[in-house]
């Protein structure tokens, strides 16, 4: 190998991508979610108005990711993709609803409950079909010849409706301390109600995945009790960042909760990348053997450097433009 | 009967592909036209240029917050259907693919916000930038995509080494035979998608005596372009033809119908292509007309279908009538376009009803031609995906059943049908608001390209249109 390791960096790449996309998109597609308990249709305007400026650009990581993967691990890219093919159906079609519910809801009046609807379904196909991807990827896929072999179905296991309902909850309760964060009123006070139970249910889920998962994978046993290692920090800190969410709750703090989340997701998913390092389409492909030719990755990589620091930037200018809270009616006529 | 992954892949393919293709191709003409209105406008401080870049412009968020829409899913389906491509090409489509994703999200990022929502937040200067940006970055996407899909046809700069390519060379792959044939039969297709539907609405708004003064400029102004561009695309398409019988002799034999080859072919007009008996059943042509335009020479050798074995011919009937379309609508538009100017001579443009009502229909017509045109080089290309190196078959997802394949493929069709009944509704909503000189959003939502329409979606709070 050369002086730079370009595989190295677009591994990087996809990760950091990855965990932008959950954290970003994982809080509008969980005030989806907690659409139809809501209060009531004031209180769902305002859910939709604290989102509504950034969920687009929130989702642009996804399709990043799609092309990149196929850019710079292609075999993942071809085994992941038809081996989940119902799901990534399923995403892709929650995604489309929610994403015109998000344009015509605010447009329509007689038939607005079916936009609330549409936006209610598709965030929660989504975030399910989601967490079913990241539970059918610590099953590991059945590869013949690098190419994938198994059924249409082999992805839906309990074990992955367990994870899909875990990222539900997930993106529920970042979707919930958003609105701790962007809202008041009676709305906030519903969402400070709503947090403790959700983080509860999320920890036992949590919890059980991380049970099963080295009871039925040796390698994932191997790698958490073969030697104690200092991996055990990040569950630690997940759990730190639980208590610190559950304090912020209870003191009413409006900042604390939502980076308390992002951090519990953060160590989460961590654990999961050191789970299966470096392997990305187990059990048979780490990422150099999913990777493309290096003179295809560099080519790619000076454009991707040179945009990711602009999307960056406007992202956050864009969070920045609309700081603080938002309330029903501002926004849209 | 068995259901054939396959096929229904490439139906479900050429059905997500096409819906997408009707998006881009007005926005990238649209984006142009706004660019150009943003310039008189920042030119003459004419209000005129300004009301009609702002109708325009609400325009344009619809159509491309669709195109967007079923543009992610574009990303996904070379995956879920196309694996064996996938990993076979991914050195070079991988890059390229996401090279158009990249051009996108830095256009949207950066500028497409401004454009819709800054008009009186940034200097004029800096709106108009915006504009000339974002009609610069629809070019750029289509750049990548064309290079991608041109590839496909005249595969070049790369080397087959166990079973997957290898980039020997960036820029003759990049810059392969036919791409800048493709590239600009492209953007004229896009130039006439976006006059004609221009020149269609501003028609109906005359016809409706709806500001008359904004739509006089608009119908003129792009009968102007539409009298150059669309027989520049007759010499263009004639070009790209050529090209064609070069690298892919068996397409141009099967969009002339022809089996054999011949020396002194004649062009044909209509003709019932019979696969089975690799003859045509009916025919109805001019003498050696396909000869001259194809060799220029009375009586030049046009190869023939049959020259191929039957699994390497692709449906005859299917590219012959295509090519038929576009070809029929190419010259319709020219007809078109020649009528308006002569009725400009006579003083006559802005009164003429039944030229107006006919433009109104043709506003159809480039959408029409456009997919004609994809389905005669899609369709042509059968059974390779990248032409004489690998073909559909072995491209294809291996563990793809076809039940798979039909869930989706009506999945496909249900979304779509959503997204395309509510999208087009609610664009004849805004066209029957008409044009106006609406207030400039102040949600300061930079993103979200519908927002900047703010026509109600259902009857409740919409007035009829003036
Ligand atoms: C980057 C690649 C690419 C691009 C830009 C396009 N296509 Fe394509 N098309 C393919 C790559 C492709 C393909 C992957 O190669 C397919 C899938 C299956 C096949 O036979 O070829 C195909 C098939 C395909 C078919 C079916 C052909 C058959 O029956 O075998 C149609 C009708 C179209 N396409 C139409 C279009 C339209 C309207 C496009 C306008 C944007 C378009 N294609 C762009
Ligand atoms: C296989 C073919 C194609 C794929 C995979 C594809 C993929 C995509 C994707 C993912 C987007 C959305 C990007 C975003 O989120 O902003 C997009 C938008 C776009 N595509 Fe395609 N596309 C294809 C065909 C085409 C063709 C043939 C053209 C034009 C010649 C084109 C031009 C555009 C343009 C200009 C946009 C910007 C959005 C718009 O104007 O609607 N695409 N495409
Ligand atoms: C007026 C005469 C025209 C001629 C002679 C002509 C010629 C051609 C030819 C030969 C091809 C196939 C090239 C190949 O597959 O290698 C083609 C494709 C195509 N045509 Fe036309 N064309 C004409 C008009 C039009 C018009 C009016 C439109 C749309 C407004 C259009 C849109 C397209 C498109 C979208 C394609 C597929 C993309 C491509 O291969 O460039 N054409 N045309």
């Amino acid at each position: 190998m050369g002086t730079i390791d370009i595989t190295m960096i677009w591994a990087v790449i996809i990760a950091f991508g990855v965990v932008m996309y959950v954290l970003m998109d994982g809080f509008d597609l969980g005030v989806g979610v907690l659409f139809p308990f809501a209060p009531d249709e004031r209180s769902r305007d305002t859910m939709m108005n604290s989102v509504a400026p950034v969920w687009d650009g929130n989702e642009t990581w996804l399709v990043l990711g799609g092309a990149g993967l196929l850019g710079a691990f292609p075999r993942v890219y071809s085994v992941l993709l038809p081996a989940l093919y119902i799901g990534v159906f399923l995403l892709l079609a929650g995604l489309i609803f929610r994403g015109v519910a998000f344009e015509f809801r605010f447009k329509a009046q007689r038939s607005r409950y079916l936009w609330n609807w549409a936006f209610a379904g598709g965030s929660t196909v989504a975030a399910f079909a989601q967490g079913a991807v990241v539970g059918a990827y610590i099953q590991g896929f059945n590869t013949v010849d690098g190419v994938y072999a198994g059924g249409a179905l082999d992805w839906l296991t309990p074990f992955t409706v367990l994870t899909g309902v875990g990222l539900l909850l997930g993106y529920a309760l970042l979707g919930t301390n958003w609105l701790i964060l962007k809202t008041e009123g009676e709305l906030q006070e519903w969402a400070y109600r709503l947090s403790p139970r959700l983080l509860a249910a999320v920890l036992v889920v949590f919890a059980i995945i991380g049970v099963w998962t080295p009871l039925v994978d040796d390698m994932v046993r191997e790698r958490w009790f073969g030697n104690l290692s200092t991996i055990w920090i990040l569950p630690a800190l997940t759990l730190a960042a639980a208590g610190v969410l559950y304090r912020a709750v209870r003191r009413r703090q409006e900042g604390v909760p939502f980076v308390a989340t992002m951090a519990v997701f953060v160590f989460t998913y961590l654990s999961l990348l050191v789970s299966k390092w470096p392997y990305v389409v187990p059990p048979a492909f780490t990422f150099r053997e999913a990777a493309s030719a290096p003179e295809s990755q560099l080519f790619l990589l000076i454009g991707v450097l040179f945009v990711i620091p602009i999307v960056l930037t406007y992202t956050a200018w864009t969070y920045w433009v609309f700081r603080g809270k938002v309330s029903a009616d501002a926004g849209y006529h | 009967m068995e259901l054939d992954p396959l096929l229904l892949s490439r139906i479900q393919f050429a059905f997500v592909v096409s819906f997408h293709a009707i998006f881009p191709v007005f926005t990238i003409g649209l984006a142009s036209y706004i660019a150009v209105l943003e310039g008189l406008f920042y030119r003459t401080e004419d209000p005129v240029w300004a009301r009609l870049s702002g109708f325009w412009s609400r325009v344009f968020a619809v159509v491309f917050g669709m195109g967007v829409v079923s543009g992610i899913v574009m990303s996904f389906q070379f995956g879920t259907n196309w694996s064996n491509f996938s990993q076979a090409t991914a050195n070079f489509m991988g890059p390229v693919l996401s090279y158009e994703v990249v051009t996108a999200f830095f256009l949207e990022a950066a500028f497409l916000g401004v454009l819709l929502f800054g008009r009186n937040k940034v200097p004029p200067g800096t709106h108009l930038f915006a504009a000339v940006m974002v009609a610069l970055g629809t070019f750029i996407s289509s750049f990548w995509i064309l290079s991608a899909n041109s590839w496909m046809q005249t595969p070049a700069g790369v080397e087959l080494r166990d079973g997957v390519f290898h980039v020997t060379a960036w820029g003759e792959a990049i810059f392969n035979p036919s791409f800048w044939y493709r590239f600009f039969h492209m953007a004229l297709a896009s130039f006439l998608t976006g006059g004609f539907v221009v020149t269609g609405v501003s028609a109906y708004y005359l016809l409706r005596g709806h500001d008359v003064p904004a739509n006089r400029r608009a119908l003129s102004m792009t009968l102007w372009l539409l009298l150059f561009i669309a027989p520049g695309q007759l010499l263009v398409g004639d070009l790209h033809g050529l090209m064609t019988l070069e690298h892919q002799p068996t397409k141009v034999a099967a969009m002339e119908g022809n089996w054999e080859r011949e020396a002194g072919a004649p062009m044909l007009l209509f003709a019932l292509p019979d696969q089975q008996a690799q003859d045509n059943a009916i025919e109805v042509g001019i003498p050696n007309l396909a000869s001259l335009i194809l060799t220029h020479d009375w009586n030049g050798e046009v190869p023939g279908v049959s020259e191929v074995p039957r699994d390497e011919q692709p449906p005859v009937a299917i590219v012959f009538w295509s090519f038929r379309v576009m070809v029929g609508l190419g010259l319709l538009m020219i007809g078109f376009a020649f009528w308006g100017a002569w009725l400009r001579w006579k003083g006559r443009l802005y009164d003429a009803r039944g030229y107006l009502q006919g433009l109104r229909l043709m506003a159809l017509a480039p959408f029409l031609a456009v997919l004609a045109g994809w389905f005669t080089t899609e369709i042509g290309r059968a059974p390779w995906l990248v032409y004489g190196v690998m073909t559909q078959a072995e491209g294809v997802t291996p563990s793809l059943t076809g039940g798979m394949a039909l869930f989706s493929l009506i999945g496909y069709v249900l979304v779509y049908a959503v997204v395309f009944v509510s999208g087009g509704y609610y664009l004849t909503r805004v066209v029957h608001q008409g044009i106006s000189e609406e207030s400039e959003d102040e949600s300061d939502r930079p993103k979200r390209p519908l927002s900047a329409a703010h026509t109600p979606f259902d009857e409740d709070t919409a007035r009829a249109g003036r």
